[in-house]
């Protein structure tokens, strides 16, 4: 109990003091996992608007697939991509293992199928009234696509933000791809298991309460991206703000 | 202005439209009336070319419009169609309008003028700024009308624009319809299975059933002349079954119907089964052993057997000698003859009021 007790006190402690170690881990985190996040998205939606978009054979199963890869373990990417990036693997000579950069282009991997799923989720939820009204307005398959991404604004929105919630708080491929090296690739959650393993409670805490805050924060910014929907909702039905 | 012909659609093997044929003529109001699910969407989908037809032609404007998606682009372009559905983009009104003309390209100075201006015509100028998902069904239908109107489409698609709305809304749509074919001579294709509003909308009318443009001809062609019995049904007829023509002279036939005789002009033979269809609101009652006089060649005693409210009318239905007929009479009619079920009257019919066909 007493551990406990001093634990907490040793991480109020830390942050009041604004530890630059504890600032650093919690700096470098979210700059992988924003640079994570950015990436999957930038990549996530041009391929869901593709899927979505086009008919083709499969694409039944291709969306089962990417629903599956929700739930697929960090390590396992974390086991893929470091196949992929030690010296010996196919691209090596990137240089990427034990690398911030190397640990982006995990994460990446990683969050890209929930992304990519939700995307979809979020431009079928446009549905095809908009799309035939579109069409018999006369835009062109372009301008359709470009409205339509506009109407889904805030589902995908939601998307990229469970993505980063994803990716700040998984520990698989941070460990495995970063190699937790203290100021070059050591975050949040990789930093937690070792303190936590060598008895320095007090420092896992105060990273566990930054990890919290910055969950936190995903969720202040998915309720006030809900409340804007849910205000539409409203006066769609009648109401009036 | 648009011709269609033998056009057919099926999906998953099933035809939801079969060999219709029909011509749209410049700056008309046609009305396709028929009973939901009968085909009138897909038609108008077809036509709007949103759809691929199956198999037959389109021809718009004279030019055949095949399967080339960028011919099929240009000419939709010179159309516009509002849904059943009151669908707006989440955004302002005025986006909402403006949509069309930015997919065009046209200068952001004049979108803002053509918007207004449709708007205006709509009467929503003053919701301009307002979030489109705000509006009520009938704004969002009057939205979705100032949208289609603003690119100056030559030809207008409507389905069932006023399906969901209530009264007073479905009139204003009603009177701004009438009002942009009159102003812009647009050309009309409108799709309802309220037989009332294609007869306050309609030049010409087309019904549609079970897939197929059974008929197509004017308001008095369609509501007095249908041509069976399923059409006479929901133009609003309860057509007499079993009737036999016993002689004719000059088209006045004799007909009878069981134990009772007609008389009708028609250009049926004797000894033909055939079908009487008769317009409720063609029909007068009198209270029997009054002895009032009528012209009418028709006047037969009855017993009133039901009679159903409708609104400012009342609908008796007689029972002539075992031939069920309704007439409609004002609600004001009814309670100076003081009738009720039961009541013994005379309905009087013109032979020119009958209209025959065969019972097939």
């Amino acid at each position: 109990m007493n551990a406990i007790l001093d634990g907490i006190s040793q991480a109020i402690n830390l942050i009041v003091t604004l530890n630059p170690e504890v600032f650093e881990i919690a700096a470098l985190s979210l700059f992988i996992s924003l640079s994570a996040t950015l990436l999957a998205a930038l990549i996530a939606l041009p391929i869901a608007g593709l899927i979505h978009f086009r008919e083709f054979h499969g694409k039944r199963a291709l969306i089962v697939v990417i629903q599956t890869l929700y739930s697929v373990p960090t390590v396992v990417v974390g086991l893929v991509i470091y196949l992929l990036i030690s010296r010996s693997g196919p691209f090596g000579f990137f240089g990427l293992l034990f690398t911030p950069e190397g640990m982006i282009l995990g994460q990446t991997v990683l969050i890209i199928p929930i992304m990519m799923g939700l995307f979809i989720s979020a431009l079928t939820g446009v549905g095809k009234d908009i799309r035939d009204m579109l069409t018999s307005l006369g835009a062109t398959e372009l301008q359709s696509i470009a409205t339509i991404v506009r109407e889904a604004r805030f589902a995908i929105l939601s998307a990229i933000v469970l993505g980063f919630g994803r990716a700040i708080s998984e520990v698989g491929v941070a460990m495995m791809i970063g190699g937790n090296i203290r100021g070059a690739t050591r975050v949040l959650t990789t930093a937690i298991t070792l303190e936590t393993g060598i008895g320095n409670f007090g420092f896992s805490i105060a990273l566990g309460i930054i990890l919290l805050s910055i969950a936190l924060i995903v969720v202040i910014v998915m309720n006030i991206i809900t409340s804007t929907l849910s205000k539409e909702q409203w006066q769609a039905m009648g109401g009036s703000v | 202005m648009i011709r269609a012909e033998a056009l057919s659609r099926s999906v998953g093997g099933r035809a939801i439209l079969d060999g219709v044929s029909l011509e749209i003529r410049k700056g008309e109001i046609f009305t396709l009336i028929g009973p939901s699910g009968s085909g009138k969407t897909t038609l108008l989908r077809l036509l709007d070319l949103l759809d691929m037809p199956t198999a037959g032609t389109i021809t718009i404007d004279n030019s055949r419009i095949d399967g080339h998606p960028e011919e099929r682009f240009r000419v939709r372009r010179k159309m516009a169609m509002v849904f059943q559905k009151p669908t707006v983009l989440n955004t302002t009104v005025e986006e909402n309008v403006a949509a069309g003309l930015k997919f065009r390209k046209v200068p952001r100075g004049e979108i803002g003028e053509q918007v207004r201006a449709a708007l205006d015509l709509v009467g929503l100028s003053h919701l301009a700024g307002r979030r489109a998902v705000s509006l009520s069904g009938g704004e969002m239908q009057r939205l979705a009308i100032a949208r289609a109107i603003v690119t100056k489409p030559d030809i207008l698609f409507l389905d069932e624009p006023t399906a969901n709305l209530d009264p007073t809304n479905a009139e204003m749509i009603e009177d701004l319809i009438l009002r942009i074919n009159k102003k812009f001579r647009t050309t009309m294709v409108l799709s309802t299975h309220d037989m009332i509003q294609g007869q306050r909308l309609a030049h010409r009318i087309g019904v549609v059933m079970d897939g197929r443009l059974v008929q197509t001809g004017d308001l008095n062609m369609i509501f007095y002349h249908p041509v069976n019995r399923a059409i006479a049904s929901f133009v609003g007829i309860e057509p007499i079954r079993g009737g036999i023509v016993e002689n004719s002279e000059d088209n006045l036939a004799t007909i009878a119907v069981g134990q009772v005789r007609f008389q009708a002009v028609t250009e049926e033979k004797p000894n033909s089964k055939v079908c009487l269809c008769i317009r409720p609101e063609d029909v007068t009652l009198s209270l029997a052993g009054t002895g009032a006089q009528s012209s009418a060649r028709n006047c037969l005693k009855g017993t009133i057997s039901k009679m159903t409210p409708l609104g400012p009318f009342t609908r008796v239905t007689v029972d002539c000698g075992g031939v069920p007929q309704s007439a409609l009479l004002t609600r004001k009619s009814c309670e100076d003859l003081d009738l009720s079920t039961g009541t013994n009257v005379v309905a009087c019919i013109k032979a020119t009021s009958i209209h025959v066909i065969p019972d097939l």
